[in-house]
This record gives structure tokens, C-alpha cells and sequence, in this order.
């Protein structure tokens, strides 16, 4: 199992690490491997080390990593944010960046910051000009980005004190020299340029263009003899370490993916390959979502419709399902992974080998070709993502010895007994665990329309127990009311209201029920947007918050906030109301006008654990801190079977 | 994709005598020099929908499109040809085919239907929905008033026919009410369960069936069987689909559930109602759902099925030749603003013989071999293969095929005229049709008349 982890972690470090698709990630090495041969491990461990305590998910042992190691983690920019309150906190990495080497001796991890400190005064006065010029938007994304560079070139110098600075100007200047020497006469005259645009004083310019000049002559006379030119320099030396290539690319399109969902690379190959459905064009989205994937709108349906009968590879069940996402006619995270496992098991049902092939890896690939047209009709959840991974595994754990139709057998009712027991069984599991935790005379409050919830509350009706729920929703799902008809039939009293009045409700409400689409291991709960403000308002009121989900639903990846794995709905959906034609006042703008319109429609969001009470799941009641070891174990069951 | 394509060219239409004949079948009318049944076919390979049948009535009419599809699509396309007796409607045809059916969809075409519209958005949203019929709505097409304006009167009266009444629910997904043209009277009948059950129904009268119909087989067999007087899919089997949606009867109790609950070995019963309601509180309850709720929640007891509608965006070109009126609009639109349903191997072959002065205006079409004399006119028409036109010669509106020959100093305004006529000099026709192997002598003057030779 940890050899799976640790393969399966280690690409996704280098990809978010690293983003420029060129293989970028390599570059540090040859870099540093040129001046001493001790270097690379040096190089390698502080890049992977720093950032993985951002992007590897088990924080258990890692974390400690997070304050102590660097200050220039990017996403936990509170600590940085203390030392250098002046500097915003995603600055602080930038600091590091170029400060690493006017002292550059004695940089060690720890020293960072502290150089940032000391010297930050000249550092503000260059600052305003390189953000100004070369870091026109997206500086968090940059600063994930470039730190990691910056730390392998400080690695990369750090080995070699003894030698005179402007050998060591020259190690680092001319590495790309060695690699090719065409190619880096053309990079340091870009280069150059760059610099002696982003440094607008004389001096920076003076100094900074021969730093990055190829020649290593004239680079014997910068170092060290003023504050400006080492500045300088080092923009050029870290620019050219890997940040240009960010830069530029920051300047075509913004934020990349740090997660696998929406990354370019992926992008690009998929489109490449086939893509089914149209990309619909980044229009009016808002800046710091545009690397989730583009809502797939309306006009994607007919698209999709006229292609019905050319996608043969496409089986019926699977492009049925397909379609119910792309409409919107099948939402909620257990729907539509029962959907969609009962549509591979059709078509795994009509599978049949092709000849020269085996069973086993033609259907795994087949199963990839569906699972990729699922997601271009929505983005999975991380429920379903958990039951692909288990068929696939399921898949390759198949015998050799068995026949076809013997393997398909199997495979069904695998999937079978995956719905049965990770979902079905899961459900009435938690039924029973939640119900004891209704007593007569509460008031219940949950949040849209959650299915295991609304279980919950029928079955605890059904024991005769007496209470009330309040049904909260919210625009422009309403997904509430659907699940406030089912009740209010069944003769619950309800009272229904929308998000916006959350807190005068709160008083009155005994406990909180909330549904989730996945619950991650440091506890945070992904869910339905709302949900958080729902978790958040009951801990003010100190209302016990429980979160319902099934274990299958649990996943083992660490996410602090919503916004770098998230996915974006119809924009439209939120300008508009139902059945209120009068309220249009966006309707009338002039095309000129939309341009300064941007729609953000989130779908979910992630409630921190210290929000969350318990979780009610089929292995128990747990408090989120367990969550990791009921992903441990889980995962070992079912991979193990 | 698991769906069956069922192709209804029909036969001899009476709407359309005197155009077709024993030896011109419907199928097989020209239009823009290509017959008619080229269009759907050609639409339907573009779908990727290689295996057909097409449904024709009558053995001779069988043979000649037989003969004539063989040759066309003779590799490209594995069709099957059904001979049909004549007059038993088109309910009767697929009835008579019924046997023949065995995917899970059954897609019904008309074979008169010149469209753009890709039959696969038809069959994704009767997917999507899982619903028992699905038919597909196109905007009623606007007959240029400029062209058949002179039509006068007579027109009028067969447009008026052709009005549908459409009820549609507030999402336009759903058909609650249909009554095609023969049947509308001054009042509708409407049932007060849908009414009730939907809460809202929008009329329409500005769209048109396009006779193209996605039926779940098993629903379709069962109509079929137990309603054995229904004639028409469209005027029959349709509007009671439609009517009864809401209390389907016992023959369509093997409802979408039932047949995938019955594939499915799933241990318990009682998880399989688990999940399936799952999905249905998952999933956005159309008015069925809602309506088939028993009061106290528990699931249905009521059955229900989905009738479904496709409505065809109106930048879309749909129209059904069904009338001597449609031909000619479909005439001129083939040529003019919808040209991009010619396949492109129906273009004009080798160019024809032109006399001197002759002029050829825009929007036209002349068939390989044809010849013409000096100064004549030729102004949004078409003209078929082998034709001989004299000098002096105006053809203007019309449609001419095959093999006619037309003397000197002839004015051909607004006309039909069909193969092997031959017109003699001094021809005038305004707003005719000349059926096949008519003679016109010289200098006669016709105006809205339907010459024929007389039946043997």
C-alpha cells in the first residue's frame, strides 16, 4: 500500500510543483549537478520536502515540515504573514526567492525568512518594481510555483561557500550554457532584456544585463559591491532557474491546476486525443477559479444529442448517464455513483473480448474511455473517483484462469456488492448510529438535500420519535424543497428557509444533519456550497454539528479550502430566478458592460473540521480527527479482498 | 447504440397526384433532381446509422426503391426493404414489421422529411429521459408568400390542415397534448389529469410534427398489438400515447424500472427499492414522478410514461413533403437557402447545352443532358436530366423533370411538370401540374390545373 501511496504522490508533487509542461521539473537537476556532484540530492529533497507538506496527503508526519522547514510555504502564509507584515502573504516567497542570494553563504532553510527580514529594505524598494513589470497577476500561484525553484537554486549555491562569488555568479548564470549553448544565448538575451525592463533603476539595469549575459567575463565585477546589483542579478539567475518560463505562461492563462483535475497537460492531451465535447470559451470567469473546469452549459446538450449515434465506442448505459449529468437530471454523490456503476456493469455485461487482446486490459482501458467521457460531461466525485478506482483494481486483480464470461460475472457482481455494501448497507448503518441521536422534542436542522439525511430523518420518524426540522436552502439549486415535499408528505413538520436567515433559525435548532460529498483526512468536509456557513454558524451557537457520509465517500487527499479543487456551475443559473421573469436586472447590460461582469457559481465548498462535531459514517461515530485511519483501513479491505 | 431505424418512404400519395405515379412512387420524387427519400437516407448515414429499414407501400413501389437504393448506397448503407400492402397507414406498416423489431429504441422516420436536424439528438433526449415515445417538433416552415403567393385560396385551406395543437410543459420537454390537423375542431379535449398533474401546459400551434419518432419497442409492440384499429402513428398511436401517459394501462406495465429491474440480479428485493429510490430522490422529478406518488409518499402504485418532445432549433431546416405545395417550397429551398442538404454527388453533372441568349438565373438546377434553345428564361427552377426546351422559352417557379420536352415560345409559371410531358408550342401554365406522359397541345393556357392522363 505505501509503495502505491508513495508512486502515486510523487508525480502529483512534480506536476503542481513544477507546471510548465516542458518537463520543467528536471531542470534544477542538470543545474545543480553541474557545479558538484553532491548537489542533486541536495536539490532534490528541499523541493520535494517543502512542498510536500502542501500536496502530499497524509499530514500525520509531514506537517511538523510545514512551520518549521520554510517560511515560504505558500499556502499556510499565516506565519509568513507575521514576520513580514508589510509584505502580503503570498510576498513571501518571492522574498525568498530573490533574497536568497545576496547572502548567499550562509542561506539555510531556516535562515530564510530571516534574511527576508534583514534586508527588507531594499528588497521593498525593487519590489514594487518586478511585481510591476514581470508578476502582473496571479502571485499566489506564482509564488507556489517559483519557490520551489528558488530553493533548489539556493541548494544548488549552498555547496559551494569556498568558492568566490563570482564563480559561483557564473555556476549559476551559465548553467544553461552547458546544457546547450544556442539555446541559452537566446534565453540570457531574453533575459537580459526582461531584467533591464523589470529593474527600472540605471544601476539594476547597469548590472543586471551582463549577469545575464552569456559571456562570463563581465560577471566578475557585479557581486556584492552595492546592495542594487545582487538584485539584480538574482532576478536574472532565479528568473532564468525556472520562473521566466512560469511568467510568460502566467500571462496566457492564469492559475493553473494544482490538482489533477483541470491540469493543462491533461487538458491538452485529452483534446488532442478525442475530446466529445466542445471546451466552452473562458469568458467572464473569475480569475482565481479559471483553472476548474469550465462549466459544460446547455448548449453542450443538443452538441452531444447529434453526436448520439457516431460514438459507438460509447456503451448506451454509459452515455446515458452521461447525458443525465450533462442535464443535470442526476445529481447527488450516491445517484450518481450508483448511475454510473450500474452503467459500467451493463456495459461490462456486453463486453466482449476483442481477439489478440485480454480481457483485463482492454476492459480497464475501455472502462478509462468511459470514466473520461463521464468527466467531460461533469467532473466526478470523489465518491465515484473512489469506485473507479475500485472496479479498476478489481479489475486487475482478476484471475488469468477465468473465462469471459466467468470474469464478467465476477466484475458485476462485484459491482453489486460494492453498491450493497459501501452504499446500501452503509446507509442503514448509519441510519441506526444517527437516530440515537434524535431524542423527542428536538429541531433538526440540515442543508439542502442530502439523501442519507433525509433517510435519517424518516427512519427516526418512523421509531415514533418527535421532532422537527428545519429544511434550509438555498439559490439556485433549491434542492430543499425537493427534499422538504418528501417530508412534509411523509407528515414531518418542517419549516423551510433560505441560507440568508440561517442565524435566526440557529437558536431554536437542536442538532445539525449534514450530507457530504466527500470528507477528506484531515476532516475537512466537502459538501454542497452553504454547507460550511451552515457548520460555521452552528459552532458560533454551539449547535453539535453531525456530518453524515458513507465511508466509500472518504478520500485520502488534504485540502485546506475550496478553491483549488472545486467545480463551477452554470453561471447563468445564479443571474436568474425561476419563474421570476421581473427580476432580470442583469439581463440589459450591453456587451460591454458583461465584460466587467464575472459569475462565480460554485458548487461546493470545504467546511473545516473544527466546525464538525462528529461524523456519522458506517464504521461509527467518529470524530474527523479519525477520519485517516478509517481511510487507512478502508482502503486496505478493499483493495485486498 | 441499440436503436433500430425504421424508414416509412409510403407509396403513392394521394396529397401528391398528379406528381406521382405507379412507375414514380413518393419515395422516389424528385427533388432537386435527387428523389426524395435521398435526403432522409443521406441524413441518416451522416448519423452513422448504416442498418435500415425502409418500410415502402406496395410491391412495385418496393422494387423501384429497392432498385434505386441498391444502386445509390450500394455499399455504403445495409438496408432492408419491407414491402407493405397499400392503405394500411403508417401504424399498420411498422405493425406489419413488427416481428422485424428487436433493438431496445425503435427510431421511425418519415421518408418524406427533408431536415437537418440530426436524428441523434432525437435519440439522446429519448434517452436522456427513458421515455416511451419521443417526437420531434420543428417550427412550422414559413411557405414563401412571394413564390406560391398566386397559389391563392386552395393553399390556404391545406395549410390549415396541416396546424398542429402542441401542449407542451413549462420545461418544453414533455408533450401533454397533441392534436394534429384532422382532427381539430373547434374545441380540445384535454385531460383534466394532466392538466392537474403539470399545473401549467403552454399551447402551441407554431410547431409542426416532423413525423420523426423515437418509441421504446416494447411500448411501441404492445400499442401496436392490443390497439389493432390504430392507423396512424401520428394521429393515432401518438395522441393516445400522449392522453394516456398518466394512467398507463396494464399493456405498458413493463415500465422503464420494471425492464431493468428484471436484467438486474440483485440479491434482495428490498435493496433494489433502496436504490432506486436513491436515484429517483436524486434525480429532478418530471410531473410523472411527482404525480405518480401515492398521497402518503410511498412509491408508485400508478404507472406512468414519459411522452417527450425534441423541438428542433428554428435556425434548422425541417419540412415534410406532403403536399404539392411543400414540393415546390422544398424545391426552391433545396436550391436556395438550405442547400447545404444536397449531397454533394447530386450536384449538376456535365453542363447543359445552352442556346444563345438563354439566361439561367440564380437558384437553379439543371440535370445533365438537358438542352435549350435560344432566349429563354430560366428563373428559380429546376430542370431534370434529358429535357428539350425550345426557344422563347420562360420557366419561372417551376419544377421540371425528366425527359420533357417543351416547344417554342412555352411560359411556364409556378408548375409541375412531370416526366416524359411533352408541351407543344404556345404553352402557357400557371400553378399547374402536369403528371406524367401528358401531352399539351399547342397554344393551350392552363391556369391551376391538374392535368393528368386519364387512368387506363
Amino acid at each position: 500500500m505505501d509503495a502505491r501511496r508513495m508512486s502515486r504522490a510523487v508525480p502529483r508533487v512534480r506536476q503542481v510543483g513544477f507546471f510548465t509542461p516542458n518537463t520543467p521539473a528536471k531542470q534544477p537537476q542538470p543545474q545543480s549537478a553541474a557545479p558538484s556532484s553532491e548537489s542533486p540530492p541536495l536539490s532534490d529533497s528541499p523541493a520535494s520536502n517543502s512542498l510536500s507538506p502542501v500536496m502530499i496527503p497524509p499530514p500525520r508526519h509531514l506537517s511538523d515540515n510545514l512551520g518549521g522547514r520554510t517560511a515560504a510555504v505558500p499556502v499556510p502564509g499565516r506565519e509568513n504573514s507575521g514576520e513580514l507584515p508589510t509584505v502580503g502573504s503570498y510576498n513571501p516567497s518571492e522574498s525568498v526567492l530573490w533574497l536568497d542570494s545576496p547572502p548567499r553563504s550562509r542561506i539555510g532553510d531556516e535562515e530564510l525568512s530571516e534574511g527576508a527580514e534583514s534586508s527588507l529594505g531594499w528588497y521593498r524598494r525593487s519590489d514594487s518594481a518586478k511585481f510591476a513589470s514581470s508578476l502582473p497577476s496571479g502571485g499566489f500561484n506564482l509564488s507556489t510555483a517559483k519557490h520551489p525553484e528558488s530553493v533548489a537554486a539556493v541548494e544548488a549555491k549552498n555547496p559551494l561557500p569556498e568558492q568566490s562569488e563570482a564563480q559561483k555568479e557564473q555556476a549559476s548564470s551559465s548553467k544553461p550554457l552547458k546544457a546547450k549553448t544556442t539555446k541559452a544565448e537566446r534565453r540570457a538575451l531574453q533575459e537580459s532584456q526582461r531584467a533591464a525592463k523589470a529593474a527600472s533603476r540605471a544601476e539594476a539595469n547597469k548590472s543586471g544585463t551582463p549577469g545575464g549575459a552569456p559571456s562570463s567575463k563581465p560577471m566578475k565585477q557585479p557581486p556584492q559591491k552595492k546592495d542594487g546589483p545582487p538584485v539584480a542579478s538574482s532576478i536574472a539567475a532565479s528568473e532564468r532557474i525556472g520562473v521566466d518560463r512560469s511568467v510568460e505562461k502566467e500571462r496566457k492563462k492564469d492559475l493553473p491546476p494544482p490538482r489533477k483535475q483541470f491540469d493543462d497537460e491533461s487538458r491538452g492531451g485529452r483534446a488532442k486525443r478525442r475530446s466529445v465535447l466542445n471546451q466552452p470559451e473562458a469568458r467572464n470567469r473569475v480569475e482565481l477559479f479559471r483553472h476548474l473546469p469550465p462549466h459544460k452549459n446547455g448548449t453542450q446538450l443538443p452538441y452531444l444529442g447529434s453526436k448520439f449515434f457516431e460514438l459507438h465506442e460509447k456503451h448506451p448505459a454509459v452515455y446515458k448517464v452521461g447525458l443525465q449529468y450533462l442535464a443535470g437530471d442526476l445529481s447527488g454523490g450516491n445517484a450518481r455513483c450508483i448511475a454510473m456503476l450500474q452503467a459500467f456493469q451493463e456495459a461490462i455485461r456486453d463486453y466482449s473480448t476483442p481477439p489478440e487482446k485480454t480481457l483485463t486490459r482492454d476492459l480497464t482501458s475501455k472502462i478509462g474511455g468511459f470514466v473520461s467521457f463521464l468527466i467531460e460531461c461533469r467532473p466526478l466525485s470523489m465518491s465515484m473517483g473512489n469506485a473507479i478506482r475500485f472496479l479498476k483494481s478489481r479489475i486487475a486483480r482478476l484471475p488469468l484462469t477465468l473465462s469471459e464470461s466467468e470474469a464478467k460475472t465476477t466484475l458485476c457482481s462485484d459491482i453489486d456488492r460494492f453498491i450493497n455494501e459501501k452504499i446500501v448497507l452503509a446507509d442503514k448503518v448509519i441510519l441506526r448510529h444517527a437516530a440515537t441521536k434524535i431524542r423527542d422534542g428536538d429541531v433538526l436542522l440540515t442543508y439542502g438535500s442530502s439523501c442519507v439525511v433525509e433517510m435519517i430523518l424518516l427512519y427516526a420518524h418512523e421509531l415514533g420519535k418527535q421532532f422537527r426540522v428545519v429544511v434550509v436552502d438555498s439559490h439556485p439549486m433549491l434542492e430543499g424543497q425537493k427534499l422538504l415535499r418528501r417530508l412534509v408528505v411523509k407528515g414531518l413538520s418542517c419549516t423551510y428557509t433560505q441560507l440568508n436567515a440561517i442565524s435566526y433559525v440557529m437558536h431554536k435548532v437542536t442538532r445539525v444533519f449534514l450530507g457530504a460529498s466527500s470528507i477528506f483526512s484531515n476532516g475537512t468536509v466537502y459538501s454542497t456550497v452553504g454547507t460550511a456557513s451552515v457548520a460555521m454558524v452552528a459552532h458560533a451557537f454551539r449547535v453539535p454539528v453531525l456530518v453524515c457520509c458513507e465511508a466509500y465517500k472518504f478520500h485520502e487527499r488534504v485540502q485546506l479550502d475550496s478553491i483549488c479543487f472545486n467545480e463551477l456551475g452554470d453561471p447563468d443559473a445564479i443571474s436568474k430566478v425561476p419563474g421570476r421573469v421581473d427580476v432580470n436586472y442583469l439581463d440589459n447590460l450591453t456587451d460591454k458592460q458583461k465584460e466587467n461582469l464575472e459569475l462565480l457559481n460554485l458548487k461546493y465548498d470545504a467546511t473545516p473540521s473544527d466546525y464538525i462535531s462528529v461524523i456519522v459514517t458506517d464504521y461509527g461515530m467518529i470524530p474527523p480527527t479519525s477520519v485517516p485511519v478509517i481511510v487507512r483501513g478502508y482502503r486496505k479491505e478493499y483493495l485486498l479482498i | 447504440m441499440d436503436f433500430q431505424v425504421v424508414v416509412l418512404a409510403g407509396g403513392n400519395s394521394k396529397n401528391l397526384t398528379p406528381l406521382v405515379s405507379k412507375e414514380l412512387p413518393k419515395p422516389l420524387l424528385p427533388v432537386a433532381n435527387c428523389p426524395v427519400l435521398n435526403y432522409v437516407l443521406h441524413q441518416l448515414e451522416q448519423s452513422n446509422l448504416k442498418d435500415l429499414i425502409v418500410v415502402v407501400e406496395g410491391e412495385d413501389a418496393a422494387l423501384l426503391v429497392g432498385a434505386w437504393i441498391s444502386g445509390t448506397f450500394i455499399d455504403r448503407l445495409h438496408v432492408e426493404i419491407a414491402a407493405v400492402p397499400e392503405d394500411i397507414g403508417t401504424a399498420g406498416a411498422l405493425r406489419a414489421i413488427s416481428h422485424h423489431l428487436t433493438a431496445k429504441d425503435i427510431l421511425v422516420v418519415s421518408g418524406d422529411l427533408v431536415s437537418d436536424v440530426p436524428p441523434g439528438a432525437l435519440a439522446a433526449t429519448h434517452r436522456r429521459h427513458d421515455a416511451a415515445v419521443t417526437t420531434m417538433l420543428c417550427s412550422i416552415p414559413v411557405s414563401g408568400p412571394l413564390e406560391s403567393g398566386s397559389s391563392g385560396g386552395k393553399d390556404k385551406a391545406k395549410k390549415l390542415g396541416r396546424y398542429n395543437i402542441i401542449g407542451l410543459d413549462p420545461s418544453k420537454q414533455f408533450l401533454l397534448h397533441i392534436a394534429t390537423g384532422a382532427e381539430i375542431e373547434k374545441d380540445a379535449r384535454i385531460s383534466k389529469r394532466i392538466l392537474h398533474a403539470v399545473g401549467q401546459m403552454e399551447m402551441r400551434s407554431d410547431l409542426m410534427d416532423a413525423h420523426m419518432y423515437a418509441f421504446k419497442r416494447s411500448v411501441l409492440q404492445e400499442v401496436l398489438d392490443v390497439k389493432d384499429t390504430f392507423q396512424s402513428l401520428k394521429e393515432d398511436v401518438l395522441p393516445y400515447l400522449v392522453r394516456s401517459q398518466l394512467k398507463s394501462e396494464a399493456l405498458l406495465n413493463r415500465t422503464p424500472q420494471g425492464e431493468e429491474n428484471s436484467n438486474e440480479k440483485v440479491s434482495s428485493q428490498n435493496n433494489q427499492a433502496f436504490i432506486s429510490r436513491i436515484l429517483a430522490n436524486a434525480s429532478t422529478p418530471s410531473f410523472h414522478g411527482i404525480y405518480s406518488e401515492n398521497p402518503d409518499g410511498s412509491s408508485s402504485t400508478r404507472k406512468t410514461h414519459k411522452c417527450c418532445v425534441y423541438i428542433a432549433s428554428s435556425s434548422s431546416y425541417c419540412v415534410r413533403l406532403n403536399s404539392i405545395q411543400a414540393f415546390m417550397d422544398i424545391n426552391r429551398d433545396v436550391t436556395g437557402d438550405a442547400d447545404h442538404l444536397l449531397s454533394p454527388n447530386n450536384i449538376i453533372g456535365p453542363s447543359p447545352k445552352l442556346g444563345t441568349k438563354t439566361t439561367v438565373g440564380p437558384n437553379c438546377r439543371l440535370g445533365e443532358g438537358s438542352e435549350m434553345g435560344d432566349k429563354c428564361q430560366v428563373k428559380r427552377s429546376i430542370i431534370g436530366r434529358h429535357c428539350r426546351i425550345g426557344s422563347h422559352v420562360k420557366v419561372v417557379n417551376s419544377v421540371v423533370m425528366n425527359h420533357v420536352t417543351i416547344g417554342d415560345g412555352c411560359i411556364i409559371q409556378g408548375s409541375v411538370i412531370c416526366s416524359n410531358v411533352q408541351l407543344q408550342e404556345r404553352v402557357e401554365l400557371k400553378d399547374c401540374q402536369v403528371g406524367a406522359g401528358f401531352v399539351v397541345t399547342a397554344g393551350s393556357e392552363y391556369k391551376a390545373e391538374s392535368l393528368a392522363k386519364k387512368e387506363k
